[in-house]
């Protein structure tokens, strides 16, 4: 059975989304992380 | 208020899917950089606490991808000619040029920034020269331009381990610039092979590869000739005290290998030989890093 285009398209984007709120998770970890370790010396 | 037509909603109204996304990082191509930059870092004199030598090793990936990506924004005319290329998402319609070259910009400064910001600005200045070499000297000068397009080209490729030895070391000494020039000369044959089995692509797309421009011949005898060069360039490591006899055996024997998948080649009128070869081509390059990892591991080298 073929998708409803509207459906789809939502599910693009919402998948997207996810995507982008996982990168930017990621990187405010790298960040904190990044700042003890250099913080400590290295 | 109106209702949205729904059957007006093409693909590219949603934007690119995330799997599209992906696939402009081009990550098989990724996966070799980074396991050569790992090998980089691994092998530089010195010592990187493992969180920063796992981000350099991540914005090398980044950068790697971010090259991909506006490769592929640049190439998308040429990508939809060739079969091989025809389904990637700009020439499938999938995502929109802008898109792909605006997310390869925002990964290569963000790559060169954390890099820099992180590790240091060596290893950052490093992976900047590598994505400008491809994108600017690579993809949109020389590709288009010259059967020399690989040969010079191969260097943005090449850079790698340099980038993984400088995040350890901060700077680039002989032990890094001969595993440069590993992937340096490995590089042509390596390209060549594919582009003798897939010559009328390339002269479809208007690509002057040397099997297009040179004939197969040509192209065949040059192929013996870096196989031959890749010899002593694969003992360099070893002769530079980077790496141990356990290493050196192992690279003779397979540049011995590559030399004779070339001879095959040569004496081969059909493409058998050539898709060999290229296969072939990947699993040596793997193979010699491997070997500098583990002859590391057991102790080797000085």
């Amino acid at each position: 059975m073929a998708d409803d285009p509207q459906d789809a398209r939502m599910r693009t984007i919402r998948a997207r989304n996810r995507a982008l709120l996982l990168v930017l998770l990621g990187l405010v970890a790298l960040f904190y992380v990044l700042t003890f370790v250099r913080m400590g010396g290295h | 208020m109106n209702e949205l037509p729904t059957t007006a909603v093409s693909p590219l109204d949603a934007g690119a899917a995330v799997g599209d996304y992906v696939q402009i990082l081009k990550p098989r191509v990724m996966s070799l950089v980074v396991f050569t930059g790992v090998v980089g870092l691994v092998l530089a004199p010195g010592h990187l606490h493992p969180f920063l030598a796992a981000v350099a090793i991540l914005c090398i990936a980044i950068g790697a991808g971010a090259s991909g990506a506006i490769n592929m924004w640049y190439d998308r005319d040429i990508d939809a000619v060739m079969r091989r290329t025809a389904g990637r998402p700009l020439p499938a319609g999938r995502m929109a040029p802008g898109e792909a070259l605006g997310f390869g910009c925002v990964l290569a400064v963000g790559s060169v920034a954390v890099m820099g910001l992180a590790v240091n600005w060596v290893a950052a200045e490093l992976l900047a020269l590598t994505i400008a070499f491809y994108v600017f000297v690579y993809t949109m000068w020389l590709k288009r331009r010259t059967p020399q397009n690989i040969v010079i080209g191969g260097a943005a490729g090449a850079l790698p381990p340099l980038i993984g030895w400088a995040a350890v070391t901060g700077d680039v000494s002989w032990g890094a610039i001969a595993l440069f020039a590993i992937i340096f000369f490995w590089t042509p044959p390596h390209f060549w092979a594919l582009s003798l089995y897939r010559a009328e692509e390339y002269a479809a797309a208007g690509i002057p590869m040397l099997p297009v421009v040179a004939g197969a011949r040509e192209t065949k005898k040059q192929m013996l000739l870096y196989t031959l060069v890749l010899w002593p360039v694969t003992a360099a490591p070893w002769l530079l005290g980077v790496s141990g006899a356990l290493y050196a055996v192992g690279a003779g024997g397979l540049s011995l290998l590559f030399t004779v998948a070339a001879i095959r080649v040569w004496r081969d009128e059909s493409d058998r030989s050539a898709r060999q070869m290229f296969a072939f081509s990947l699993a040596y390059l793997s193979l010699i890093f491997v070997l500098l990892l583990v002859d590391h591991g057991l102790g080797g080298g000085r």
